[in-house]
């Protein structure tokens, strides 16, 4: 499944677009996973690059926590894999 | 779904190419002029973001390497097939700009109050030495006492990033390296990637609350994290940063 197993990042990677996007510092928010309900914080998480945008996983069960996707300036935000992002 | 507060966004601003200091035949550390910089703690990185001719932009992130309170330095790794990194370690010239947005990231920080004093083990596999190296200067500079001790994991000691600072530690900090491909003559020191052998000797005892900051390839912080739980360390406080094949933090 991991194909890109040496390229995982982590939340701290991605903390300038985060902050793009929500207006304020995220990667100590805490987020839970929709599936298996790990909490953790963003900076934990599993951030895989590819050259579309940015897809960030949970790091106990693989499910899709968030993806950002960059056109023409503006980004699409998916959150339909986290429970909660406080 | 809760809400986050809205705080000020972060916007880009120029910086200017104030000093080059090479570190290694591949690594460069740079001195960055940024007056409208509004401070950092030691762990943070910043956004670079260069633009093309053609106006093709490429942004990269970055380790900040220097203490909160000096002058805002990176420290870049050429990777020869990269976009940017040949460019910072290569071409790029005293007085030269480039757009940079920062600080950034709150996980991945000391900012050694007295809740942070704990015995630091900090961990570096090659140039994830640079955000723990602001962490050693951070100490140095609010005369912290925590013991402190660093393993540093490279291929050799021509590698070794900071080398002439790392080789006179302030007092309290202990720095053990591990020469994963090379090693220099009658070298009697590590010459092995990290195992859980070598974290059982190096790591403070957990009865000791210690801290830990594991920096590195993506490969090498899973290591050192999973042999630190494996010793006892409570996950929580064993703070990753990865990076990736990339070099981006």
């Amino acid at each position: 499944m991991r194909l890109l197993e040496d390229n995982v990042l982590d939340g701290n990677a991605i903390g300038g677009m985060l902050i793009e996007v929500f207006g304020a510092e995220m990667t100590t928010a805490v987020g839970t996973c929709g599936v298996c309900g790990t909490r953790g914080q963003v900076a934990e998480m599993a951030v895989y690059q590819p050259r579309l945008g940015t897809v960030v996983r949970c790091r106990v069960c693989d499910n899709v926590l968030m993806v950002f996707v960059a056109m023409h300036g503006v980004t699409c935000v998916d959150l339909r894999g986290l429970d909660s992002l406080v | 779904m809760e809400g986050t507060a809205v705080r000020g966004r972060l916007t880009w601003q120029t910086a200017t190419v104030g000093a080059v200091t090479d570190e290694t035949s591949s690594v460069r550390t740079l001195s960055l002029v940024l007056p409208g910089w509004a401070g950092h703690r030691a762990g943070q990185h910043l956004d670079i973001r260069l633009t093309g001719d053609d106006g093709y932009q490429a942004e990269r992130s970055y380790s900040i390497a220097s203490a909160p309170g000096e002058p805002v330095a990176i420290t870049v790794e050429r990777l020869d097939d990269g976009e940017v990194s040949p460019y910072l370690t290569e071409d790029v010239q005293i007085g030269d700009e480039f757009e940079v947005r920062g600080p950034i990231g709150g996980y991945f920080v000391w900012d050694g109050d007295a809740s942070d004093s704990v015995p630091l083990l900090l961990a570096a596999g090659g140039s994830g030495v640079v955000p723990l190296r602001a962490m050693l200067r951070h100490r140095s500079r609010i005369g912290s006492s925590v013991p402190v001790r660093l393993l540093y994991s490279v291929r050799s000691q021509a590698e070794v990033i900071y080398r002439s600072e790392l080789s006179s530690p302030a007092d309290g900090v202990e720095v053990i390296y591990t020469l994963t491909r090379k090693q220099p003559p009658g070298w009697t020191g590590y010459a092995r990637r990290v195992d859980q052998k070598m974290m059982a000797e190096v790591a403070w005892p957990v009865a000791s609350g210690p801290l830990a900051y594991v920096c590195g390839p993506t490969n090498f912080v899973e290591a050192v994290a999973s042999d630190l739980v494996a010793l006892g360390y409570p996950p929580q406080r064993v703070k990753t940063e990865r990076f990736g094949a990339t070099g981006t933090p």
